[in-house]
Parts: structure tokens; C-alpha cells; sequence
């Protein structure tokens, strides 16, 4: 199941190259996020979609905000993965994506 | 009263086993930063062990954070990580000498001061696994009083003794002996290295017991299998809490009476059982085992 959402953009963003995080393991999610020049786009990937797709994405976009983010394209590959654990790999693949 | 009879180690950039850390049953889990992750991965971990401590939580579980040693340049990135997020303990791998816990004490010290915490609020257990860390036991676990106890690392001890890792562990007695003494003289506790031969359920119970002898405060473990057994042989016996109230209720008989000298079943009871008594007393009340409370 798919689910994908548009922010409009307000800043640079930072995100200078695609980088990725985390893993395709039970439990974790694969975080996938490149260069965007129009707001934040989200897509989930999730076996639990219908329940938890709304608070993953929450997640998701309260991590990119706390990171300063504004334009991205980032895809969520879950596998029923916590929300720490979620917050853990967006910050991960944000700090990859802006080469720090 | 904190008992730390069982340590599980549990690799810090894997999620699936960190999110059932409390469940598996140990008194405290170590994150592991350093030899469990990967170094294209160092960083992952961190943010996700800041984001298991700070976010979910261990429960009752205390948690200590096993940091990358300090001859890389990811320590001060896994303090600058970990530390606002207050664990329990770091766990400095490596250590050899009095000036590497002070290293790390002061950087976290720094970190503190930033974060607006009282100093000493994150406590340190020095890991020693080298030749010279054994010899300076004593002086590792006297550093600072940020160390709060200090824990033996067999394996690589072994490699640096050049000799062989065995599951009867004679080439680390030596070791094993002298960190007791070290962290019994500085008023510390002390934890044994890992048995690591995770199918073996019996002999888990013969290493654990042989560490218990010599006075190791409790043991680690690298698979949950062990962390039951390990518990089991690091709390008192009922035998043992019975025989500590016994001995409380004596020497209270002895001072109502005005009596200078008190013997229990023949044996005269002297202020090192005294000491030993109110010890089995304080843990089974924190393990809840204590059966007159």
C-alpha cells in the first residue's frame, strides 16, 4: 500500500544528494530521500499503512521540520518499524542527505 | 539499592532487538556503539539508540551506552549524541589507563555544564580488555568518582595476552581475581566479561557462579539465553535472606540484652557477617525477594 502528500515550499532546504537509511529488517524502516524543489513530498510503503500511515507521516514531517527541511522527496519503506525508530532513521538520512 | 545482577548487550543500530531490550529480562541493557555496528553505520546508531533512550524507553531496565573507544574519532560524536538523553552509565571500551577515564569524564563533565545537568549524573564503567587496563585496574576505578563500577572484557584481553579464549576461562583468572580486588579497594562495583558460548545453557551456570565466587558484583551476557541464569545466580537464596534476617535478629537480641558477643548455630557472628547480612537484605529488597516486607 502507497501513500503520497505535497507540502508547499517555504525555504531552501538544505538537501544537497540522494542518501538513504536504515534497512528492510522486521522492524525498521528504509528511508530513502533526495533533492526537491517544490515542499516536501512523502511516499510510505507499509504493510500497516491503514492503521499507522498517518502517524508515520506525521513523524516523518515533524523530523524534516525539526531538520530545517522544506524541499525533499522522501520515501518510507516501513516494515513495522516504532516511531523512535522512524524518527531515528529520517534524522539519519537527512544528516547524510545535507553531506554532514 | 541498585542490583545489576545481568548486563545484555545488544547491537545499537538494530532495531528489532533494541525495541524488546526491557523484555529479555536483564537488569540493565548495554547499546552497543562500538564492535556490534558497522563503521558506515556509526552514525544510524547513535541517533537511533538517542532516539530508543528518548523516546521509548527501557522501563526498569537501567541503560548503559558501550561509546567508541578514544583512539577513533567517534567517541566525542557518541557523548555529544547520548549524554543529553541522561543514560545510566557509559561504558568506555579500551580502557588502560587512569587518563583515559578522566578523558571521557571530562568531556562529559563539558557536556553537563552545556545541558544544565548536575555533574556526575551520567556514571562511568570503564570496560578493561587489555593487559595494561588489568594491570591499572586500580587506578581506572579510582580515576573519578564518576566511576561507579568497572567491567572486565574477555575477549579481547585474550587476543592481547596472545593466548587463547576457553570455556574454562583459566587464562583470565588472573584478570578476573585482580579486578575484583581493584574495584573492592575503591569501593566499586565490578562485572565479569560475557560467556560466549550462547548453546551451552549449563555452562553459563558454572561461569556465572565461578564470577559470583570471586566476588564480582553480576555478569554480562551477549545472548538472552543467559540472562535467566545469570540472574538466578547473582540474587541471594532464600536459605541466604533467612540466614541474613537471622543474623539482623540476633545482633538486635544481643544489644537489647547489653550483650558485647552473639553466636547463631555455633558459629560466633562477627561485623563481617553483620555487613554481608544487611548486604543479602538490601538486594532481596530490591529484588523484591524479601519475604518479611
Amino acid at each position: 500500500m502507497r501513500a503520497a502528500e505535497r507540502k508547499v515550499s517555504t525555504d531552501m532546504s538544505g538537501i544537497v544528494k540522494r542518501a538513504v537509511a536504515g534497512t528492510l529488517e522486521s522492524s525498521d524502516v528504509f528511508v530513502e530521500i533526495e533533492p526537491g524543489d517544490s515542499g516536501i513530498e512523502v511516499e510510505i510503503e507499509s504493510v500497516v499503512l491503514a492503521q499507522f500511515g498517518d502517524a508515520i507521516r506525521a513523524a516523518a514531517l515533524d523530523v524534516l521540520k525539526e531538520q530545517n527541511v522544506s524541499d525533499a522527496r522522501v520515501r518510507l519503506t516501513d516494515r513495522g518499524a516504532l516511531d523512535c525508530v522512524i524518527r531515528a532513521r529520517v534524522e539519519t538520512a537527512v544528516a547524510r542527505a545535507k553531506g554532514e | 539499592m541498585t542490583v545489576r545482577r545481568s548486563m545484555l548487550f545488544l547491537p545499537g543500530n538494530t532495531p528489532n532487538i533494541i525495541i524488546n531490550g526491557e523484555a529479555l529480562g536483564a537488569d540493565a541493557v548495554i547499546l552497543d556503539l562500538e564492535d556490534a555496528v558497522a563503521p558506515s553505520e556509526k552514525d544510524s546508531a547513535r541517533i537511533l539508540v538517542r532516539n530508543a533512550i528518548g523516546r521509548m524507553g527501557f522501563g526498569r531496565c537501567e541503560v548503559i551506552v558501550r561509546i567508541n573507544s578514544t583512539d577513533t574519532g567517534e567517541w566525542t560524536k557518541d557523548l555529544d549524541a547520548i549524554i543529553p538523553v541522561k543514560p545510566s552509565l557509559i561504558m568506555p571500551p579500551k580502557t588502560s589507563r587512569a587518563a583515559d577515564v578522566l578523558r571521557v569524564d571530562e568531556y562529559i563533565s563539558a557536556l553537563e555544564d552545556r545541558l544544565g545537568f548536575a555533574r556526575n549524573t551520567v556514571k562511568l564503567i570503564p570496560l578493561i580488555e587489555t593487559a595494561l587496563g588489568v594491570e591499572n585496574a586500580f587506578q581506572i576505578a579510582s580515576a573519578s568518582p564518576r566511576v561507579a563500577a568497572i567491567f572486565l572484557g574477555g575477549e579481547d584481553l585474550t587476543a592481547d595476552l596472545r593466548c587463547r579464549r576457553t570455556k574454562a576461562g583459566n587464562e583470565i583468572a588472573y584478570a578476573r581475581a585482580r579486578m575484583v580486588m581493584a574495584a573492592r579497594a575503591a569501593g566499586v562495583d565490578v562485572y565479569d566479561t560475557p560467556f560466549t558460548d550462547v548453546n551451552d545453557d549449563t555452562g553459563i551456570y558454572t561461569d556465572a557462579e565461578y564470577a559470583k565466587s570471586l566476588g564480582f558484583t553480576g555478569k554480562s551476557a551477549i545472548s538472552p539465553r543467559h540472562v535467566n541464569a545469570i540472574n538466578e545466580v547473582f540474587s541471594p537464596t532464600a536459605a541466604e535472606i533467612d540466614y541474613a534476617y537471622e543474623v539482623m535478629d540476633a545482633i538486635r537480641a544481643a544489644q537489647a540484652q547489653g550483650k558485647g558477643a552473639v553466636a547463631l548455630r555455633g558459629k560466633m557472628i562477627d561485623a563481617p557477617i553483620v555487613a554481608r547480612a544487611r548486604q543479602t537484605i538490601e538486594a532481596a529488597e530490591s529484588l523484591g525477594l524479601d519475604r518479611r516486607a
